[in-house]
């Protein structure tokens, strides 16, 4: 899936009226796409989460403690991207920019941990070539990673917007639209954690 | 117009029904099973098209009926522009389908238990096991009852119940001998299996229903259904042949090749079967090394 | 530099790709030429490229479903030609590889490439009319969704001459299409084509639901709304549910390809059975895609013709939201032979059963349409007539399919061939047909010649079963799908007779785009000067034809089901605002050209490896995606002064024609003659 998808109402009309509206639940909707996209591939990892082919499995791969400060970032950052709502909806577009600025900076934390991972395990000779189960792994996590970096870009873009524009109208329903998805792929992250990373060690 | 037009479809209908039947009796294998398991299924099918007749039967006539009488020029039909429903109409017409599909899902229930291939079939004679091994794009059969082999011709007793099971050395294929009975796949790393039966002597075309690259098109071969007599001679002449199924001769074979000569083979490397399917599933379940763990076994076979 | 493209990935050698190679290059180039020698470059970009009304969208839609169809139909008349012919000693003039080619190619071109562009093509033109909108929801993302399926439909037909196309039949076989078995770069132009296109229709998908809850007209309520659109919301619906699995089975099956992954390898833990899993997830619930706004159709086309109101509105609603569920339900009868636990069949092959009741319904709901009407014999309900008789005999091998013991018997055997093509092409297709004829006066102005159309329709109502009942009969006979040649002689009478048959079905597509002539030549003898040349019901029919830009001048007020009936009923029809006001609306872009451009690019880098290619290809979307998601300057106004010169005209048209007599317009008189 392409970041196509990501600013899909951007171009709409606002003819009626009703386009900002539109432009909320048209992205629901694809959010509610992009769910399932999430829910079969955690169906294909819980149905290869067997198939270690004689390679490693999860107590051999994760550490708590990285993987918690991992995901820290990323809840955290969902907060304070709620806190930039807060001022967007007040007008504080300082305010907003700076907490614009943090949650940018936890996000990209928290896919610099995760590409770092990659990389030990790869080096390790844990490949996503290895085995199926290792396959799974890398594309249910590696797709949310995805999913935060089209995030980031999309969050950098907007941080340009508000200085060049301040919070318009178009601007401010285009903050709304990344916050869902940020919040949406917090959530995702919470089931990743749940599934692969908790379940896999107990 | 429209009455030509029905008039055509009835026609052609019948002429297609009318084929079926003629030709029924040749050439039709699943008209014409040879077995206990394409019997059954056979009149399964029957009941089902009959079943199914009793709506596309109404449904074709009451479209030619009511085009016909409802045409523009008939001025003098009942003309109701404002009618949108009716409660008994809308209760039969729910109804209807309702009934038929009821009947159908208790038979589809009864007779897809009766039918499961993986059941095996009862017979006077104890149950012949063949092992089937698709190739690219060959048939390679083992006897493990009688340590013989045979590729591109499977010979089978009559009155027997025969168990196969299925792998393959690679891609997915279909195993389907269309006058004995149900197809199953065949699937690299596991092991499916099939149950069939021939009551009749002759010989009958085997295939692989299951697209698999260049040589498919010619992937079949001849099954042969004799006296259990005869099964015994053939036995003894596989035993008489020079050469024997070792792993080397299985490796020249498992090679992407088109219509192998049929060949008997007097013994079979021992295990090999298994070494086939092993092969695509080693530890397919067992974790890792470094701790040694090994806590799940591989369900995945049968 | 160019990956693994070389001088001998160029189709040169086989005389019919030569012809493919050289002559589409020469065809492209002379039609560039003279539409530059016309000075139409401007135009076509200006009117058509960046547009961003639906009407046009959906013209460009339909035109480029219907060529694609072409080349789908010339596959089938290849494949035909082979098997009448390849037999025993005869080997036909098509290779295995080849003939797995043409094959692969289509049924991928049939389905994605064909169907779902005319069935998105019909949406887009009647959907937004239907319902009272002035556009769709997101008009920039709809011309986008239309250049990602023209850029992938490109890249299927490049596959002709740049290398190969896939052998792993439309729907993907698992391992066979891994690297391992096939290396070239067929699998991957297949991959990458229905990738971007999926894009293209998820996205269309998420506009037109959101266009069909959110933008209706004041007062038509759900219950009211004409059933065409509501098939259409149920297809939406659809498509968003299940296309996120097409997506992921290609891609899983691409991170196998490209990163040596093992999700549906034979070895290393891979489950070939999965990939069959996520694919009929989509692949199933996506025959309802095509077939279910087809259904809409005849819905309206029945309705229309037979002068009446459509009997059982609320089952034909109840059915159509029961199949929609239903599809979701069924996927595991297309593996019904993998050695499955029984009670599995058994479950699913009832829950296939299921659908059969919604779908007989729905006949009958259109059989006692017609029955007390008074039916007008035009070509859409000679296509509706003809999918009614054809389309029962196939949903009746469908159900016979659904009871596991017949299907492993028929499975993957060309009764198989029969049984979808007897459903798809008199339920989708004759659909199509019967809705292009219905909505083209509305879109163009003026009416479809009749007579050629009535030609084509006896050309397909007679090839049709010539070409596909014998299949049926060779399936009982065992014969398998998918075979360039046979042994058996006792298969060839048939597959000559189904050759017979596809030369009769050439002849009606011949028959069909003479029809499209004639109809453009009487262009003026059949103008249509109302907008209601049906005498329709629902309020398409109530603005002029072609419509405005701005389709509705003024947004109307619905009070009841067949609204612009019921007012032509009680002599209201055709309201004349006092005044008008001012409308806004989108203005045209050409991100939908350059996304579609870029993807190519991103595409045809990742199928031959020119990984610079896809990185540019790639930043070309998001590039061209900041500087749409920077643009506010979206729109422009009409403003009540050209609306009301607009209007007028039309309004004269109308006067001149006789229709604004104020006095109820329809012979509704009730007969009771019995």
């Amino acid at each position: 899936m392409s970041s196509a998808v990501h600013a899909p109402a951007a171009g709409g009309h606002e003819a009626g009226g009703h386009g900002a509206e539109n432009k909320l639940f048209g992205f629901w909707i694809y959010l509610m796409s992009d769910l399932i996209i999430f829910a079969i591939l955690f169906a294909t990892f819980a149905v290869m989460s067997g198939n270690f082919a004689g390679g490693p499995g999860p107590k051999q791969l994760f550490e708590v403690p990285y993987l918690f400060l991992e995901t820290l970032f990323l809840l955290v950052s969902s907060v304070t991207y709620g806190l930039a709502v807060i001022s967007m909806q007040s007008g504080k577009q300082k305010a907003v920019l700076f907490r614009l600025a943090i949650t940018f900076l936890l996000g990209l934390g928290f896919v610099v941990m995760e590409l770092m991972e990659f990389a030990h395990l790869i080096e390790e000779g844990f490949g996503p070539d290895k085995s199926a189960y290792l396959s799974s792994f890398f594309t249910l996590v590696g797709t949310h990673g995805f999913h935060v970096s089209c995030g980031l870009l999309w969050m950098l873009f907007m941080i340009i917007q508000v200085v060049r524009k301040g919070l318009t109208a178009g601007v401010r329903s285009r903050l709304m639209r990344l916050s869902l998805f940020w919040h949406f792929l917090d959530i995702v992250w919470v089931g990743v954690f749940t599934f692969v990373y908790l379940v896999g060690l107990l | 117009m429209v009455k030509n037009t029905i008039l055509g479809y009835v026609k052609i209908g019948a002429l297609a029904v009318f084929m079926v039947l003629m030709s029924a009796c040749q050439g039709v294998a699943l008209l014409d099973p040879q077995g206990p398991v394409g019997i059954q299924i056979r009149d399964l099918l029957m009941i089902a098209v009959g079943l199914g007749f009793l709506v596309v039967i109404p449904v074709i006539i009451m479209t030619i009926w009511f085009a016909v009488r409802y045409r523009e020029s008939n001025t003098k039909a009942t003309y109701k522009p404002h009618w949108e429903g009716s409660l008994k109409i809308e209760a039969f017409i729910w109804l209807i389908p309702i009934a038929i599909i009821v009947v159908l899902s208790y038979l589809t229930w009864v007779k897809t238990t009766d039918l499961d291939p993986y059941k095996s079939i009862p017979s006077s004679e104890a149950p012949l096991r063949v092992q089937v091994v698709s190739l690219d794009w060959n048939w390679l059969f083992l006897y493990p009852d009688y340590d013989i082999a045979s590729i591109n011709k499977l010979v089978i007793p009559t009155g027997t119940s025969v168990t196969f099971d299925l792998t393959s050395a690679t891609v997915m294929t279909s195993f389907f001998i269309p006058d004995l009975g149900s197809q199953m796949y065949v699937m690299a790393g596991m092991v499916s299996h099939l149950n069939l039966l021939a009551d009749n002597t002759g010989t009958f075309t085997g295939r692989n229903m299951g697209f698999s690259g260049k040589g498919y098109a010619t992937m079949n071969f001849p099954t042969v259904a004799v006296t259990t007599e005869q099964f015994k001679a053939w036995t003894a002449e596989a035993k008489a042949s020079p050469t024997p199924l070792s792993q080397d001769q299985f490796n020249q074979l498992n090679k992407p090749q088109s219509n192998y000569p049929v060949t008997l083979y007097s013994s079979v490397e021992p295990d090999l079967f298994n070494s086939i399917v092993a092969k695509f599933m080693t530890n397919r379940q067992v974790e890792g090394t470094k701790h040694g763990e090994s806590e799940k076994t591989a369900t995945t076979v049968n | 530099m160019f990956g693994r493209l070389t001088w001998d990935s160029f189709q040169i050698h086989d005389p019919f790709l030569f012809a493919a190679t050289v002559g589409m290059p020469l065809g492209v180039i002379a039609l560039v030429a003279v539409l530059a020698y016309f000075k139409l470059w401007g135009y076509l970009w200006s009117e058509w490229f960046t547009t961003v009304d639906h009407k046009k969208i959906g013209v460009m839609y339909i035109i480029l479903g219907l060529i694609m169809m072409v080349r789908g139909v010339v596959d089938a008349i290849m494949m035909r030609a082979q098997q009448a012919v390849a037999l025993g000693e005869a080997l036909g003039y098509l290779d295995a590889n080849h003939y797995a080619q043409i094959f692969s190619a289509h049924g991928t071109i049939m389905i994605i490439f064909a169907a779902m562009p005319i069935m998105i093509g019909l949406m887009n033109l009647a959907v937004p009319l239907q319902i009272g909108a002035r556009d769709v929801a997101f008009p920039a993302l709809n011309s986008i969704s239309f250049w990602l399926t023209a850029s992938a439909s490109i890249l299927v037909m490049l596959s002709l001459s740049i290398g190969e196309f896939s052998t792993a039949g439309w729907t993907g076989l698992a391992p066979y299409f891994e690297k391992e078995f096939s290396p070239g770069t067929g699998v991957d132009y297949w991959t990458w084509a229905l990738q971007i296109s999926g894009v293209g229709t998820t996205l269309t998908g998420i506009n037109f639901l959101v266009t069909i809850l959110k933008m209706r007209a004041p007062g038509l309520t759900l219950m009211k709304l004409p059933l065409f659109s509501w098939t259409a919301l149920t297809t939406n619906v659809i498509i968003i549910l299940s296309f996120p699995a097409l997506t992921v089975a290609l891609f899983l099956l691409s991170l196998d390809r490209y990163l040596d992954m093992h999700f549906f390898t034979n070895d290393l833990g891979g489950i070939v059975m999965l990939y069959a899993n996520i694919f009929w997830m989509w692949g199933h619930p996506e025959v309802y895609i095509v077939i279910l706004p087809a259904f809409g159709v005849f819905s309206e086309v029945v309705a229309t013709f037979s002068r009446k109101y459509i009997f059982g509105y609320e089952s034909l609603v109840y059915a159509t939201v029961v199949i929609a569920f239903l599809s979701f339900t069924v996927w595991l009868h297309h593996f019904f032979t993998m050695g499955n636990d029984v009670n599995v069949n058994i479950a699913f092959g009832i829950a296939t059963m299921l659908i059969a009741i919604p779908t007989g319904v729905k006949l009958f709901d259109w059989l006692f349409t017609m029955y007390r009407g008074r039916i007008h014999f035009s070509t859409p309900m000679y296509w509706t007539l003809g999918f009614m008789v054809l389309f029962a005999i196939g949903g009746m091998t469908g159900v016979l399919m659904a009871v596991p013991p017949i299907d492993y018997m028929v499975h993957n055997s060309v009764f198989l061939v029969a049984h979808f093509h007897n459903v798809l092409i008199p339920g989708a297709l004759f659909g199509y047909f019967a809705g292009l004829i219905y909505w083209f006066p509305k879109v163009f102005g003026f009416k479809i010649d009749e007579k050629w159309g009535k030609v084509s329709f006896w050309c397909w109502a007679i090839g049709f079963p010539l070409a596909f009942f014998p299949l049926y009969v060779l399936g009982l006979m065992g014969m398998p799908r998918r075979i360039e040649h046979y042994t058996n002689p006792e298969w060839q009478p048939l597959l000559i007779v189904a050759g017979i048959g596809t030369v009769v079905i050439t002849a009606g597509i011949a028959a069909l785009l003479l029809q499209g002539w004639k109809t453009f030549q009487d262009r003026e003898k059949n103008a249509d000067p109302t907008g209601d040349p049906w005498n329709g019901r629902t309020l398409e029919w109530s603005i002029s034809s072609p419509p405005p830009v701005y389709n509705f001048a003024v947004i109307p007020q619905v009070t009841a089901r067949d609204d612009f009936w019921v007012q032509k009923e009680k002599g209201t029809a055709y309201p004349r605002p006092e005044k008008y006001s001012d409308i806004h609306m989108p203005k045209n872009v050409p991100y939908g050209v350059v996304i579609g451009a870029a993807s190519f690019f991103l595409g045809f880098g990742l199928i031959w490896y020119i990984w610079w290619m896809a990185i540019l290809g790639a930043l070309g979307i998001v590039v061209t995606m900041m500087v749409q998601g920077d643009n506010d300057d979206t729109e422009y106004v009409i403003t009540a002064e050209e609306v009301k010169k607009i209007e007028d005209a039309h309004f004269e048209r109308l006067a001149a024609a006789g229709v604004l007599s104020g006095k109820p317009r329809n012979a509704n008189q009730e007969s009771h003659h019995e």
